[in-house]
């Protein structure tokens, strides 16, 4: 069995950040793994770890910085990584779903994987629609937003967690695509060992042409036009002073909202 | 003129609240250009959603009498058939965990932009859709220019329209490929409970991301010991596996309205927010000024926690 899954480089932004037109400025990122992928990547790993016949293959769209991000999902098991990236996605402010979806769904077509995870959302742009989209377009079926997941021969039975403590028990005919939800297992570190061999592992750059795309591919209708802080809404009441005098005044409002008293 | 066809979420009977919230959204949005508005209800006991849903701005209501519950496969052949019965400018759909699950499917089946989670909508021209990135720190707007568009809309950014209409009521007939239908729901669980329950408490302590370590919880438990009050979390704390999930406050936790609610250490993401922003007093401690709990709190600290739990533990000691 082949499991492919999807990996997205996020930037997360500082405490303290400029805009730069439609960016916030480069000096103000920190680039890691999306946080919902590094749960469908130890999943993936470890329905590998509970059968030797099942292969991990992670796919990024991402530029050849995100090569040191990759090598981490390779550091902790998955078996071999492809980067699609190409000259045309430097230019786009906006990847937007259907981009997205017509580039993996290429990459599906060339590598043939029985099963696809992906993280409910990026933690960047949060569109939190790409597994399910992908499903749709190379014909899976799917699960949005899985915290368990049991294989059974053709059928993943998994839970799907719903607002208000809720969760949604369902079975999902195979081949399918899960977006993986925070929580479903605990990521494990990557061993020196397994970073040792995350240097040797291949990362396999794809670009449209290798995929048989054009720029067309990248094109979208959706087009970023602008970009701005929201404004701070509080009207709170701030405590000032040292740490000591912060929470003298707050034990006195706590005190007249009837906190502990006894 | 912008038609809107707006598909409304119900589970386990009930219809729930984003209904409402796109039923103003899409009238906003159809009466900006001069259009109608349709609405979809898909399964369950859809004469009495119709009836439910027989609200202001609505100008017809199409039932589609297909199962029970929510399955995203008749959802997804439900509303591309309506699509194409409607031909309508724009698809409204909830921004919910369901939505997530069907309206992918949909925008990608007819080849439509597709935009999620807005939190803000305008129609001059083209449609233009307000959107947070970046955990809430960024604000950006996105401009379609295809003319048509499937949007997810966030839940509680809009007001639940309650005025009463006379939309006309339609049963739409769709065939179903049950070859198509690939998943099935088997059953609902409630999160198991353990003995606290964190909706019954008066004042909470809730801890988040800020407190950094599982060995640290204990300072947090001192405090809540100190003021009678019980310990509850944001989401990271729980999926790290250092509190349980009752603990868990939020929109895939519990929804909390306690009189005092203590929050240290936890940036206020909107998920985080839509569970305890009922609270009657909410006190923000956390070190980045700019955190979105502050727009929340009625008092703040800006300040190291490690600095202030311990002082304040003092203070009631």
């Amino acid at each position: 069995m082949k499991v492919l899954v999807t990996v997205k480089e996020v930037a997360e932004v500082e405490e303290d950040f400029e805009l730069d037109g439609l960016h916030v400025a480069e000096q103000f990122l920190e680039y890691d793994l999306n946080e919902w992928d590094e749960y469908a990547v130890e999943e993936a790993v470890q329905l590998a770890e509970e059968d030797d016949d099942v292969e991990v293959v992670s796919v990024t769209i991402g530029p050849e910085r995100s090569e040191e991000t990759i090598r981490m999902a390779l550091a902790k098991g998955v078996d071999r990584a492809i980067r699609v990236w190409d000259d045309a996605l430097e230019d786009v402010d906006l990847l937007d779903v259907g981009a997205k979806t017509r580039l993996l769904s290429a990459v599906v077509e060339a590598e043939e994987p029985d099963f696809v995870l992906t993280g409910v959302q990026a933690n960047d742009d949060s569109f939190g629609a790409t597994g399910v989209s992908l499903a749709s377009a190379i014909d899976f079926e799917w699960a949005a937003v899985v915290n368990d997941l049991e294989l059974e021969g053709d059928v993943a039975n998994v839970r799907r967690e719903l607002e208000g403590g809720v969760e949604e028990l369902t079975e999902v005919d195979l081949p399918a695509v899960l977006s993986i939800q925070t929580g479903i297992n605990e990521p494990r570190y990557a061993s020196l060992r397994g970073i040792r061999q995350a240097q040797s592992k291949e990362i396999k750059p794809m670009s449209l042409s290798d995929l048989g795309l054009d720029a067309s591919a990248v094109e979208s209708d959706l087009e970023l036009t602008d970009m701005y802080e929201p404004e701070t809404e509080s009207d709170a009441v701030y405590f000032e002073g040292d740490a000591g005098e912060q929470a003298a005044e707050l034990a006195t409002v706590l005190r007249e909202k009837g906190v502990g008293a006894q | 003129m912008s038609d809107v066809l707006a598909i409304t979420e119900h589970r386990r009977g009930e219809l729930r609240d984003v209904s409402f919230e796109l039923v103003t959204a899409g009238s906003d949005l159809a009466s900006q250009s001069g259009g109608d508005l349709h609405l979809a209800v898909i399964g369950g006991d859809v004469d009495a959603f119709a009836e439910e849903l027989a609200l202001d701005g609505v100008d017809t209501i199409h039932t589609v009498a297909e199962g029970d519950e929510f399955n995203h496969d008749v959802y997804v052949q439900a509303v591309t058939a309506l699509y194409e019965e409607l031909d309508p400018t724009y698809v409204l759909m909830g921004n919910t965990v369901n939505g997530l699950d069907y309206a992918p499917a949909v925008a990608e089946q007819l080849d439509l932009p597709l935009v999620t989670d807005a939190v803000g909508l305008e129609n001059e021209g083209a449609l233009t859709v307000t959107r947070e990135m970046y955990a809430s720190k960024v604000e950006s707007t996105v401009e379609v220019d295809a003319g048509t568009a499937a949007v997810t809309i966030r839940p509680g950014e809009w007001d639940v329209t309650e005025a009463a209409g006379e939309p006309a009521v339609e049963a739409f007939d769709v065939e179903i490929d049950d070859s198509r239908v690939r998943s099935r729901v088997t059953g609902f669980e409630e999160v198991g409970s353990g003995d606290v329950d964190i909706a019954d408490a008066d004042v909470l302590v809730s801890v988040g991301r800020g407190i950094e370590e599982e060995e640290n919880i204990e300072l947090v438990q001192e405090l809540a010991d100190a003021l009678d009050a019980t310990l509850s979390s944001s989401r990271p704390i729980v999926d790290n596996g250092w509190l349980p999930k009752d603990r868990q406050v939020g929109q895939s936790g519990k929804v909390v309205t306690p009189k005092v609610y203590l929050a240290i250490g936890i940036s206020g993401a909107v998920q985080h927010v839509a569970g305890m922003k009922g609270a009657e007093n909410i006190i923000a401690i956390n070190t980045d000024p700019d955190a979105p709990i502050f727009d929340i709190a009625d008092y703040g600290i800006v300040g190291d926690l490690f600095d202030v739990v311990p002082e304040l533990i003092e203070q009631f000691e």
